[in-house]
C-alpha cells in the first residue's frame, strides 16, 4: 500500500505497517519540545495532581524564549519557575534564552526525518522542515505527553503543495508563504498534513524551508512538512544528530493526496499581507503606501541566519530613513554570533538597526520592541492579527526580511528589488 | 452513551476568539465565560443551561490552541458540540477536557432550541421535535474514553493508578 510521509511516520510511532485517514492511533513521541509560557508553569500542576515526573527527561527539549529576556517581576518569576523545573526534574536539553524554540531544536541536534514530535507552541509545524512529523498541541495535551510519552492522534490526509520554478533575487520562501495564505486561505489546510514538494522546494536551504513550514500554521494544517533529502541529511549531521534512514520517510510514487495545489516560482513577486490576516497578501507594487512606524527583522519565521543576510544585502551601505526605527532580533545565539563573525550584523547595525536580544521580542507582544497604541509595524514575523505586536489598535503588516529592510531604508512599503546591489 | 438536550443553533466558522475573548484571557475561567460567544449571541453566556448541546456549522472553534476555548463550554455545562467539521487544535482540546466534539455532516434540519438525543458511539443524532434520525461519525473508542473519564487529567490520573 503506498503511502504518504505522515502516513509512514504516524504508523511508526503507533506501532502499526499502516494507518488509514481518519484513523485514530495512539503514538510514541520522539520528541516533547516546550517554551516557558506554556510548558512547566501548566504542567507543574497537573504532574504534581497525577503525581508522576516526566515519562523520558531526555525526550525532552525546554527553551525559554517568550519571555527572554523578562522585563518585569512577573516574566523574571516565568523564567525561574521553568529554571526550576528544569533542575528538578534533569531536563539537560534546557535552552535558556539561547534564541526561539523552532530555531534551537533542530539547531541543536533534536530533531531528525522520521520522528513524531509534538511542540507547545502553534508554530510546531517548523519541524516538518526536517522530515519530522511535529505539530502543536495545548498545555493539557502537552502535560499528558510529559507524563505517559504517548499522544493520540486522527491520522491525517495529505495535502500536496507544488512549487515549480525558480523565484528571482528579492523574493523568498516568506514570499511563497503569504502568497500561499492569500491564494488558498487560512483553512485551506483543514488540519490535514501539508505536504510541500517541487523542484522549488527541492533547491530551499533548510532555513528557507523552516520558513515554509512554519507558516503551515497559518493555513491551518497540523503539520507542514518537506521530503528530507540530502540537504536535510546534511543539516541534521551538522548540527550534530544522525539523520539515519531518512530514505525511508519520503511519500510513495501514487500514495494518495487529498488534493494537490500547483504554484510556479518564476513570476513569484515580493509580498506584502496588510493587516489583520497574512491571507491578505498581495505582490508588493500593489500594496498600499502604509504609514510605518517600525520596521522589525525578527522571530522564528524570519530572523534566522539566511534572514539576517537577505537584510544585510538591502541595508549595505544604506541607512535607515530618518524617524524611522528598524528593529531586529536574531532567531537564536549561535545566529547572532555567525551573523557577527560573517560581517552579517556589522552591515545591520551600520545602518543604524536597534538590536534586541535573541527570543520571541515583539512577534506575541510579550517581550521587548512592542508596539504603542496606532503604532504600524512592517514585519518579517508569521501573524498579524489584531493587536499581536502591542497595543489593541497597533497594526502589523508582513513582508519578507529583504521587504522589511528595503522598507525601513526609504521609511514606507518599497519593493526590496529596487535597492539590490550595492549603494549608489 | 447517550445524551438528551436542547440545541444552541450557531453558523460556520466560529472561532476560538469568539468563544473564549482574547480581552478577557487573564481573567477567571467564570468571568471568562460569562462572555462566551456574546459577539455571535448576547443571551448565551446567560441563558445556557446545564446539558444543552451546540450544533454549529463546518469549522467550529478555528484559530488559535487556547484551550479555554473548550474549557468555558465545558464550565457552562455544555454537554456536547455537534459541527460538520471542527478546528484542529479545539478538536483535541474539547475531549481533553471532557467535552464529546461530533463531527456530523446533516446538520442543516437541526434548529435552535429544538431537542435532540445524541447517541455518541453508536453515531446518531435524533430530533426529538421533528423525529428525524441522522448519522454522525461515531466518537472512537479512545475518545470515549476520555469522555468518560471527564477529561485527559482524570483519564491519566485513572490509568496511572491502575
Ligand atoms: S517568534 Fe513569534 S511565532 Fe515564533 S515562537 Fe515566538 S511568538 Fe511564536
Amino acid at each position: 500500500m503506498q503511502q504518504t510521509i505522515a502516513q509512514k511516520i504516524i504508523a511508526k510511532a503507533a506501532g502499526a505497517d499502516y494507518v488509514s485517514p481518519g484513523d485514530i492511533v495512539t503514538c510514541a513521541v520522539d520528541l516533547a519540545m516546550i517554551h516557558d509560557s506554556g510548558g512547566p508553569r501548566r504542567a507543574k500542576p497537573i504532574l504534581e495532581r497525577l503525581g508522576v515526573g516526566v515519562w523520558d527527561a531526555s525526550k525532552i527539549v525546554l527553551i525559554s524564549d517568550h519571555y527572554a529576556p523578562c522585563v518585569d517581576a512577573e516574566s523574571a518569576a516565568i523564567l525561574k519557575l521553568t529554571r526550576e523545573w528544569a533542575a528538578e526534574h534533569n531536563i539537560l536539553n534546557f535552552y535558556d534564552q539561547q534564541g526561539i524554540c523552532h530555531v534551537v531544536t533542530p539547531e541543536r541536534g533534536h530533531l531528525c526525518p522520521g520522528m513524531f514530535a509534538v511542540g507547545g507552541d502553534s508554530h510546531s509545524p517548523t519541524g516538518g522542515a526536517f522530515g519530522a512529523y511535529m505539530f502543536g498541541i495545548g498545555a493539557t495535551d502537552m502535560a499528558g505527553v510529559l507524563a505517559t510519552g504517548e499522544t493520540w492522534i486522527r491520522v491525517p490526509g495529505t495535502i500536496r503543495i507544488h512549487w515549480t520554478g525558480t523565484f528571482g533575487p528579492g523574493v523568498a520562501a516568506k514570499d511563497m508563504a503569504l502568497k500561499m495564505c492569500a491564494e488558498l486561505g487560512m483553512d485551506a489546510g483543514d488540519y490535514q498534513a501539508i505536504e510541500y514538494g517541487g523542484d522549488t522546494i527541492a533547491g530551499l536551504g533548510m532555513m528557507e524551508r523552516m520558513t515554509l513550514a512554519n507558516m503551515a500554521a497559518e493555513l491551518g494544517a497540523q503539520t507542514g512538512i518537506v521530503e528530507p533529502d540530502e540537504t536535510t541529511a546534511a543539516y541534521v549531521q551538522s548540527a550534530g544528530a544522525d539523520p539515519g534512514d531518512w530514505q525511508a520517510f519520503r511519500s510513495d510514487e501514487g500514495a494518495d493526496y487529498l488534493t494537490t495545489h500547483d504554484f510556479s516560482a518564476n513570476e513569484l513577486e515580493p509580498q506584502v499581507a496588510a493587516p489583520h490576516s497574512p491571507s491578505n497578501a498581495v505582490d508588493v507594487g500593489d500594496a498600499d503606501k502604509a504609514h510605518i512606524d517600525q520596521f522589525y527583522i525578527g522571530a522564528c519565521t524570519g530572523a534566522k541566519l539566511n534572514d539576517l543576510e537577505m537584510a544585510a544585502s538591502v541595508l549595505k551601505g544604506r541607512h535607515v530613513a530618518p524617524g524611522k526605527r528598524l528593529t531586529v532580533a536574531p532567531a537564536s545565539a549561535r545566529i547572532l554570533a555567525e551573523a557577527m563573525r560573517n560581517g552579517t550584523m556589522q552591515i545591520i547595525m551600520d545602518a543604524g538597526a536597534n538590536l534586541l536580544p535573541t527570543g520571541c521580542g515583539a512577534c506575541a507582544g510579550y517581550g521587548v520592541g512592542t508596539l504603542a497604541e496606532d503604532e504600524v509595524c512592517l514585519a518579517s514575523t508569521a501573524r498579524n492579527f489584531q493587536g499581536r505586536m502591542g497595543a489593541k489598535t497597533s497594526k502589523v503588516y508582513l513582508a519578507s526580511p529583504y521587504t522589511v529592510a528595503a522598507s525601513a531604508v526609504t521609511g514606507t512599503i518599497t519593493d526590496p528589488r529596487d535597492l539590490l546591489g550595492d549603494a549608489p | 452513551m447517550t445524551l438528551t438536550g436542547r440545541v444552541w443553533r450557531f453558523g460556520d466558522d466560529v472561532n476560538t476568539d469568539v468563544i473564549a475573548p482574547g480581552i478577557y484571557m487573564k481573567s477567571p475561567l467564570q468571568e471568562l465565560a460569562e462572555h462566551c460567544l456574546e459577539s455571535v449571541d448576547a443571551s448565551f453566556a446567560s441563558s445556557v443551561q446545564s446539558g444543552d448541546i451546540i450544533v454549529s456549522g463546518k469549522n467550529f472553534g478555528m484559530g488559535s490552541s487556547r484551550e479555554q476555548a473548550a474549557q468555558v463550554l465545558e464550565h457552562l455545562g455544555v454537554a456536547a458540540v455537534i459541527a460538520p467539521s471542527f478546528g484542529g487544535i479545539f478538536y483535541r482540546n474539547a475531549f481533553n477536557w471532557g467535552l464529546p466534539a461530533i463531527v456530523c455532516a446533516a446538520v442543516n434540519g437541526i434548529e435552535m432550541s429544538q431537542r435532540i438525543e445524541v447517541d455518541l458511539a453508536g453515531g446518531s443524532i435524533t430530533n426529538l421535535d421533528s423525529g428525524i434520525s441522522v448519522a454522525s461519525d461515531a466518537i472512537p473508542d479512545h475518545l470515549m474514553g476520555l469522555i468518560d473519564a471527564g477529561g485527559l487529567v482524570p483519564y491519566l490520573e485513572k490509568k496511572l493508578k491502575d
